[in-house]
């Protein structure tokens, strides 16, 4: 039984190096992630948006989805499975201002990790896009997405996920995306994210008064490839600003790595107490 | 005792299809209030599974953008995946620890457990949107790795496959298969040690699942040990299931068990009652450590506090106590309570993460259609019409035929 039991501590012992080992991969993982600059992304600029929902047209139209109708005084809004991008008006410190939204493309996005079928992934050029050949609609990109972007189609027999994908298809043409190119005011910028995030520091910079100093998307859920500069705190725009600043993948992380340690050695450590219990059986005195 | 049999070794020539359609036909009465119920319910529930198919998800449930997950996730699954640990915590006591005293429960929770997940995986099947595809999960090229559910979902099929592994020994004995008999209990302790394995896992996954909605949980209810909680939860959960189901099957089919089986059962169930407290306990523990490591106490100080602290002493420590007292005093019409409590407090708690609390902070709440209610009574009725087919035909809870006993491993 002594024998057993050392085994069954050995076992325990050699998880605690394999879950250690597990972190430090993936924790190398992650700063790799990190480190990728040629991300591409879109930077909008609230102070330049004057609110014409022209995007919301042109996204349409590139996606093959009906023209939003779109009332005289419009409600809060949000982004549904025929509205991939909508915009609002917020009642702001600083007046009515306009706020686009759509999904974030993320640089290590939730619905990415969460997806089983790698559906959803994250491009190596930025845009974070889903895969209708591989989704098998388990919406379990839609529980795991802070910002609420990934849209069912409850109404089909064949459901589609539907979400912005920074219209990826364009981009493989070496275009822009629709809402880039259309935007009659220069509120979207597309380019690398790494030149977006010094073009958003120079305004910032250059006109003190007219941003605060935050540029979200930055740090944002471990910082994502869409971002946002404007003259008001971010949470007066609707944005979710209880976002957490880690990656949520990250959030996961733990318990994935153990899965591959626990698979092994608990078997292990099984088989050691049926050993040691084999001969003689527990009776209800020495449990 | 031994119908099945004569059947089958009354045909000389031995026709597997003459005997198993002969088995096919009802036993016993049709027309028991049971039955009277379920039946329509069954009917109407295909009904709307046929309209969901033909219409969409969105035509008989009430899930919306903001909560894709309902009653068929959050119950079916979720909750249901609880109730199932039974069958591995049961395994782990009588082929792992040696504890035989649980042997006679043992064939019938495994084959309760083999069940349920058969008609979970069903009810996710109705809730994927595009459910053909989970081909890409099992044989295609499509493996996120990196994917809790993908995880999940694969520890989950194996672990079925393993409950039909060590369940199959009751068939080949119903079917008089003696050659099989030995092939299958040879593999069983593999069986066992990988079944184990896999329920760990895939218990304490669900509550992985989660971990990415740390933001739409309400902090009261989310926390990094979610996983470690599920687990803990699937102890009692399984085990409070096995004392309900346990006792309602021994009234039921009470004309199956021998005369001296009605004091082992008891036994049997004092025994439970007492691991059922110490696990409760560990929950218990466990949920302190958590919430004064990481919970702002603010909480407690809202409607969602009062929510949350019913949870914790009326679904917690209430049957703990009760677990306790009712072991000590052996009175086992409070081990039966004291299960029925713990079952609630495991649908809360599990209601509570994957519905109630999830979005807490919507104005719009999420409340399942009544054709989402009859579609999960459906799927419950089905399993127990075929758990009682199986019942009434193999050695489940009769003891094995003659020749089979004594070689288990
Ligand atoms: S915003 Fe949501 S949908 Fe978009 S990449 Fe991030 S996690 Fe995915
Ligand atoms: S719904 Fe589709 S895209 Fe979303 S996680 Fe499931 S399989 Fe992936």
């Amino acid at each position: 039984m002594s024998i057993n039991r050392r085994t069954f501590f050995k076992a325990m012992g050699a998880t605690a190096v394999a879950l250690s080992v597990g972190k430090e991969l993936t924790a190398s993982a992650e700063s790799v992630a990190e480190g990728q600059s040629e991300l591409y992304g879109v930077l909008y600029d609230v102070n330049r948006c004057v609110g014409c929902h022209g995007c919301e047209y042109d996204c349409a139209e590139a996606h093959g989805l009906e023209y939003p109708d779109i009332p005289k005084k419009p409600p809060m809004r949000k982004t549904d499975d025929t509205h991939l991008t909508v915009v609002n008006f917020h009642e702001t410190s600083k007046g009515e201002l306009p706020t686009k939204i759509q999904c974030m493309h993320c640089t290590q996005p939730a619905c990415d990790a969460a997806c089983l079928t790698q559906a959803m992934h994250k491009t190596e050029e930025g845009p974070v896009i889903w895969r209708e050949e591989k989704c098998m609609g388990c919406r379990y990109c839609m529980i795991s997405c802070p910002f609420d972007i990934p849209k069912f189609e409850y109404h089909s027999t064949n459901p589609r996920i539907m979400k912005c994908d920074m219209c990826h298809d364009r981009l493989k043409e070496g275009e822009t995306p629709a809402c880039v190119y259309n935007c009659p005011e220069e509120a979207l910028m597309y380019g690398k994210r790494s030149d977006l995030i010094r073009e958003a520091r120079q305004r910032i910079h250059d006109n003190p008064e007219d941003y605060i100093d935050h540029i979200y998307g930055e740090h944002e859920a471990g910082g994502t490839s869409w971002l946002y500069i404007s003259p008001v705190p971010f949470a007066e725009l609707g944005l979710n600003t209880k976002v957490q600043k880690q990656s949520y993948p990250g959030l996961t992380k733990g318990f994935i790595s153990s899965i591959a340690p626990v698979d092994i050695l608990l078997p292990l450590g099984l088989l050691g107490i049926y050993e040691a219990t084999r001969t003689k059986p527990i009776t209800e005195e020495d449990e | 005792m031994e119908k099945a049999q004569n059947v089958f070794s009354d045909n000389k020539d031995n026709n597997l299809w003459k005997f198993i359609l002969n088995e096919l036909k009802p036993k016993g009465k049709i027309f028991t209030p049971f039955n009277i119920i379920s039946f329509p319910i069954i009917i109407v529930g295909l009904v709307i599974i046929f309209i969901r198919f033909r219409d969409g998800i969105g035509a008989v449930t009430n899930l919306t953008q903001e909560i894709p997950w309902g009653l068929w996730i959050g119950f079916d699954v979720v909750t249901g995946v609880a109730f199932a640990g039974g069958a591995y915590v049961l395994v782990f006591m009588v082929n792992i620890l040696n504890m035989k005293k649980y042997q006679p429960i043992l064939r019938v929770t495994v084959l309760n457990g083999f069940l349920a997940y058969l008609f979970y995986s069903a009810a996710l099947l109705l809730d994927l949107g595009r459910p053909l595809k989970i081909v890409n999960v099992i044989i295609g090229n499509n493996y996120g790795v990196s994917s809790v559910l993908f995880l999940v979902g694969w520890h989950f099929l194996l672990y079925m496959l393993a409950l039909l592994l060590e369940f199959s020994p009751a068939v080949a004995e119903w079917l008089n298969a003696r050659k099989l008999r030995k092939v299958l209990s040879t593999i069983g302790l593999g069986a066992v040690i990988f079944g184990i394995t896999l329920s760990v896992l895939h218990q304490s996954g669900i509550g992985a699942l989660y971990l990415m909605a740390i933001d739409k949980i309400h902090p009261l209810w989310y926390s990094e040990y979610l996983p470690l909680q599920f687990v803990v939860a699937s102890v009692f959960a399984g085990i409070a299931m096995v004392i309900l189901e346990g006792s309602i099957s021994h009234k039921v089919f009470s004309y199956q068990l021998e005369s001296d089986s009605h004091h082992q059962h008891n036994s049997i169930l004092i025994g439970l009652a007492k691991i059922c407290a110490g696990a409760l306990f560990a929950y218990f523990a466990l949920m302190v450590i958590v919430f004064v490591h990481g919970k702002d106490w603010q909480h407690l100080n809202s409607g969602w506090g009062s929510w949350y602290l019913l949870e914790m002493i009326g679904f917690v420590i209430l049957p703990m106590l009760l677990f306790y007292f009712s072991y000590r005093h052996k009175s086992i019409f409070f081990i039966r309570l004291a299960a029925i409590i713990t079952l609630l407090g495991v649908i809360l708690n599990r209601m509570n993460v994957s519905i109630i609390v999830y979005r807490w902070y919507d104005v719009d709440r999420y409340v399942p259609t009544w054709q989402e209610f009859v579609v999960t009574l459906t799927i419950i009725f089905i399993e127990i019409w075929v758990l009682r087919w199986i019942i009434m035909r193999m050695p489940v809870l009769r003891k094995p035929p003659l020749w089979a006993q004594g070689n288990d491993h």
